[in-house]
């Protein structure tokens, strides 16, 4: 099936299968491995993107159900050279170890702020409690979070569409092959 | 890589045209919402839907409207929409309660209540919720709508009255003066499932006595509501007592079983001590509530 969506600011249109997740849609079809997948369930929360502006779990959305929809990944968060003050409070507070967890975490983080742009420490572990990191024992992440808040300067953080570093001009409008998702699995019959 | 079964993929345009696409393909057909139930049992082929019917642009589905003296809640609402609800949390405070403990924040900017009534997972807040407060559940299908009571509703274990050929559009909530509701939970970590909860809804008569109760419980085998909790209740000024004697009922009609997440005796003390604590805010948000 054909699906489009818009992708940090590009129009993508490619050709899927419908089981494939969104998750997997994004890092092998569209090439941004920014957006990370870990548990496959649900829990972990690293696969994490903003749709339409709201934290989901990537491994737990279609493609399908994404398509008509505005997708922003890790590589949308930096404008023009300049990185997202998310980004920024990570560097500053040191709210990465590891760093697998910090694509989703820096997404929720965005979208908290774009809601509540200035959370008490509560707030933030509310908002990040459905994503684990196995590092830090969150409080630098917290930390990195409120350093953000308190310094939500950066030209223009949502206006302008991210063309991040890896999403690039191949992104626009181009019709990719779809990557053999059953290749690992036994059950490998596809529908005609 | 977890990947489900190959399927087709349709998205349905409205109600009308998502009951059209359930008669065309029939019972190898799902409705999928949230889809953070049933897309990872589609991962673990626990189902393998031939056609996946993706509901999610039933924006007329999406609403929460006060209609005289009920609350009519759109099957499509979000999680996340109904805990930040106002409106809803005065009225009926058991769903705030519970929706700030479902699954986590991310999970809920998808998930629906439809959704979760339909899953009908014995570990599933909302049923609970909507058991206590009596709410209906409208049902749309070829032959037209009906009403359904939560007791009608749910059959058992992920399984309700929604034929193959229906769908959820509508849970209605009755809307009475002098009542309060509360939800707890008892769980591991945020996102696992219950270890146990309780919830309450409760009615005061002008004079503070109750008038009406109903106390249910969640992952703690008891799938409806207590049976005979309104008649101990009512009619009683609500204090420690009434409370503690309303705990015992519930520790001896609930039926758990041991697990991971802990032995019976330890689930049966949660029955207990989980129902005399939504009891107690229950009533005290009665009590401090002039009207509905």
């Amino acid at each position: 099936m054909q699906i489009s969506m818009t992708v940090n600011g590009s129009d993508v249109t490619s050709e899927i299968e419908p089981r494939v997740l969104l998750v997997h849609y994004i890092r092998e079809v569209l090439g941004l491995t920014g957006t990370h997948w870990g548990c496959d369930t649900s829990n972990c929360g690293t696969c994490v993107v903003l749709m339409d502006g709201q934290p989901v779990k990537s491994c737990t959305v279609l493609a399908a159900m994404a398509a008509g929809h505005d997708i922003r990944t890790v590589e949308g968060l930096a404008t023009g050279g300049t990185l997202d003050p998310v980004q920024q409070g990570f560097m500053e507070e040191h709210g990465l170890q590891c760093g697998f967890c910090t694509p989703g975490m820096m997404l929720t983080a965005r979208a908290l702020l774009d809601k509540n742009p200035h959370p008490d420490d509560a707030e933030i572990r509310q908002a990040i409690s459905g994503q684990i990191c196995r590092c830090t024992g969150y409080a630098t992440i917290v930390r990195s979070v409120q350093w953000a808040a308190a310094h939500p300067a950066g030209p223009g953080l949502d206006d302008a569409p991210a063309t991040g570093h890896s999403a690039g001009t191949g992104l626009d409008g181009t019709d990719t092959a779809v990557p053999d998702v059953a290749a690992e699995i036994e059950d490998t019959e596809v529908k005609a | 890589m977890q990947i489900p079964a190959p399927f087709d993929y349709v998205r349905a345009t409205t109600v009308e045209n998502a009951l059209e696409l359930l008669a065309r393909y029939g019972p190898e057909s799902r409705v999928v919402a949230g889809g953070h139930s049933l897309l990872p049992m589609m991962k673990l082929r626990l189902s393998r839907p031939e056609w996946l019917i993706d509901i999610n642009d039933l924006y007329e589905l999406d609403f929460i409207l006060r209609d005289g003296n009920k609350l009519r809640v759109g099957a499509l609402t979000r999680h996340t929409t109904l805990l930040e609800s106002d409106e809803v949390a005065g009225l009926f405070p058991i769903v705030r309660d519970a929706e700030r403990v479902i699954a986590d924040p991310v999970v809920r900017n998808r998930g629906t209540i439809g959704g979760s009534l339909c899953q009908a997972d014995p570990a599933e807040d909302l049923s609970t919720v909507c058991d206590v407060l009596g709410a209906e559940a409208v049902i749309r299908g070829p032959g037209g709508e009906r009403i359904l009571s939560m007791s009608e509703f749910h059959r058992g274990p992920y399984e309700t009255a929604v034929g193959q050929d229906e769908l959820l559009c509508e849970v209605r909530f009755g809307i009475r003066p002098r009542s309060g509701s509360a939800y707890e939970k008892v769980e591991r970590r945020v996102g696992d499932w219950a270890v146990g909860a309780a919830g309450a809804a409760v009615t005061l008569t002008a004079d503070g006595t109750v008038d009406d109760a109903a106390v249910g419980l969640t992952a703690l085998g008891l799938d409806h509501p207590l049976a005979g909790a309104a008649a101990v209740l009512r009619g009683r000024h609500p204090d420690e007592e009434l409370f503690a004697e309303a705990g015992r009922l519930a520790a001896e009609a609930c039926n758990p079983v041991a697990d991971q997440r802990g032995p019976v005796d330890y689930k049966r003390h949660l029955a207990d001590e989980l129902t005399q604590r939504v009891l107690r805010r229950a009533c005290a948000r009665a009590a401090q509530t002039q009207e509905g």
